[in-house]
């Protein structure tokens, strides 16, 4: 059990980071001043969010292990996060997309870890569901106005739903190790958060007028460490200051 | 205030300004923080929740649009303001306040 809670706490925590780390990729680049500070500002959360989830793994695992050794110092196959999260920026519909699909579904996990049997799961779940409730206003509001604006930005916004819907099943996947937590109790069944996430985006949808793709071909892989080619790339920045200056400190 | 934009090779989003006010602490009044771009109501609120309230700045936010704020003109300030600058018994503070009142 011990392994794999630690297991689901990492591919939890990956989620959260690489989706952190890509909308970090922001800073400084937004499209306007106020979203340069509301991108970096959820990275943030997200980062944070993966902090505790790793210091929690690294303590329920016991072989020394720090937030540190598993953001920066595991190689690609290593990272369990799902593949929607790595996708690249593409443009600011595809980054607003991708985070509200990704928020449509943390949120009601996070709502569902209040009855969470494991007390430390439960006090990560009680900061992250406000964080996460804003994550799905401000890019939801985004969406409606991109998906309902002009017809620049509906085109462009709809091609981020063909792009990227396909990778939004591998959310509910459950591997064994989540399946054993499921069953344990300490995080939510996905398949339950399914009404949940549906509800989210179809209304946001609704007043987008974005439709969703009528045949999805599933993408995942990510779970297992198998990763897009993008990914590479996501991880040797991430990566850099840690390798070329191992232990580097301020 | 126009909406064309300044430089038509960058095209900076069309979005008007709006003015922000921030409540710090129940029961103070709202402060004017700064402004900020954004397409409407809502997202002007959104924004002034991510740039001015990141240092646990306040509680509540009120956004107005700036064309909505009716200024005084700067060129009449002088005839505006410099006719109180005499008048020093506009301040209450030619009384002498009895001790048993305390502090005022």
């Amino acid at each position: 059990m011990s392994n794999a809670f630690v297991n689901t706490l990492i591919q939890l925590g990956d989620d959260h980071l690489i989706l952190g780390h890509r909308l970090s990729e922001w800073c400084g680049h937004a499209p306007m001043l106020e979203e340069d500070l509301a991108m970096p500002n959820m990275a943030l959360d997200l980062i944070g969010q993966a902090r505790v989830l790793y210091s929690l793994a690294g303590v329920v695992e016991n072989k020394g292990r720090s937030e540190d050794d598993f953001a920066y110092l595991r190689t690609d196959r290593e990272y369990k996060n799902c593949l929607l999260v790595e996708r690249p920026n593409t443009d600011f519909a595809h980054t607003m997309l991708r985070h509200f699909y990704f928020a449509a579904f943390m949120q009601p996990f996070w709502l569902a870890c209040a009855h969470s049997s494991n007390t430390d799961v439960l006090a990560i779940a009680s900061k992250a569901e406000k964080e996460v409730a804003y994550h799905i206003r401000h890019c939801g509001e985004w969406l409606i106005r991109l998906g309902d604006g002009t017809t620049e930005s509906a085109s462009r916004t709809q091609d981020a739903v063909e792009a990227l819907h396909h990778y939004t099943e591998e959310l509910f996947e459950q591997d064994p190790d989540r399946q054993s937590c499921v069953e344990g109790a300490v995080v939510p069944d996905s398949e339950q958060l399914r009404e949940a996430w549906n509800a989210t985006v179809d209304s946001v949808f609704d007043k987008a007028k974005l439709n969703k793709p009528e045949k999805i071909f599933k993408q995942n892989g990510g779970r297992k460490g198998l990763h897009t080619e993008d990914f590479g790339l996501l991880l040797s920045q991430l990566q850099y200051m840690q390798r070329a200056y191992p232990g580097a400190s301020w | 205030m126009s909406n064309k934009p300044s430089n038509p090779s960058r095209s900076p989003p069309i979005s008007p300004l709006w003015e922000v006010f921030i409540q710090p602490r129940n029961g103070l009044h709202h402060k004017h923080v700064g402004s900020l771009h954004a397409a409407d109501a809502t997202m002007a609120l959104q924004a002034a929740r991510d740039v001015y309230t990141r240092r646990e700045e306040g509680n509540s936010i009120w956004v107005v649009p700036s064309n909505a704020i009716t200024a005084s003109d700067p060129q009449t300030t002088d005839e505006d303001f410099e006719p109180a600058a005499s008048k020093v018994y506009r301040h209450p503070s030619f009384y002498d306040i009895p001790d048993d009142v305390g502090h005022m």
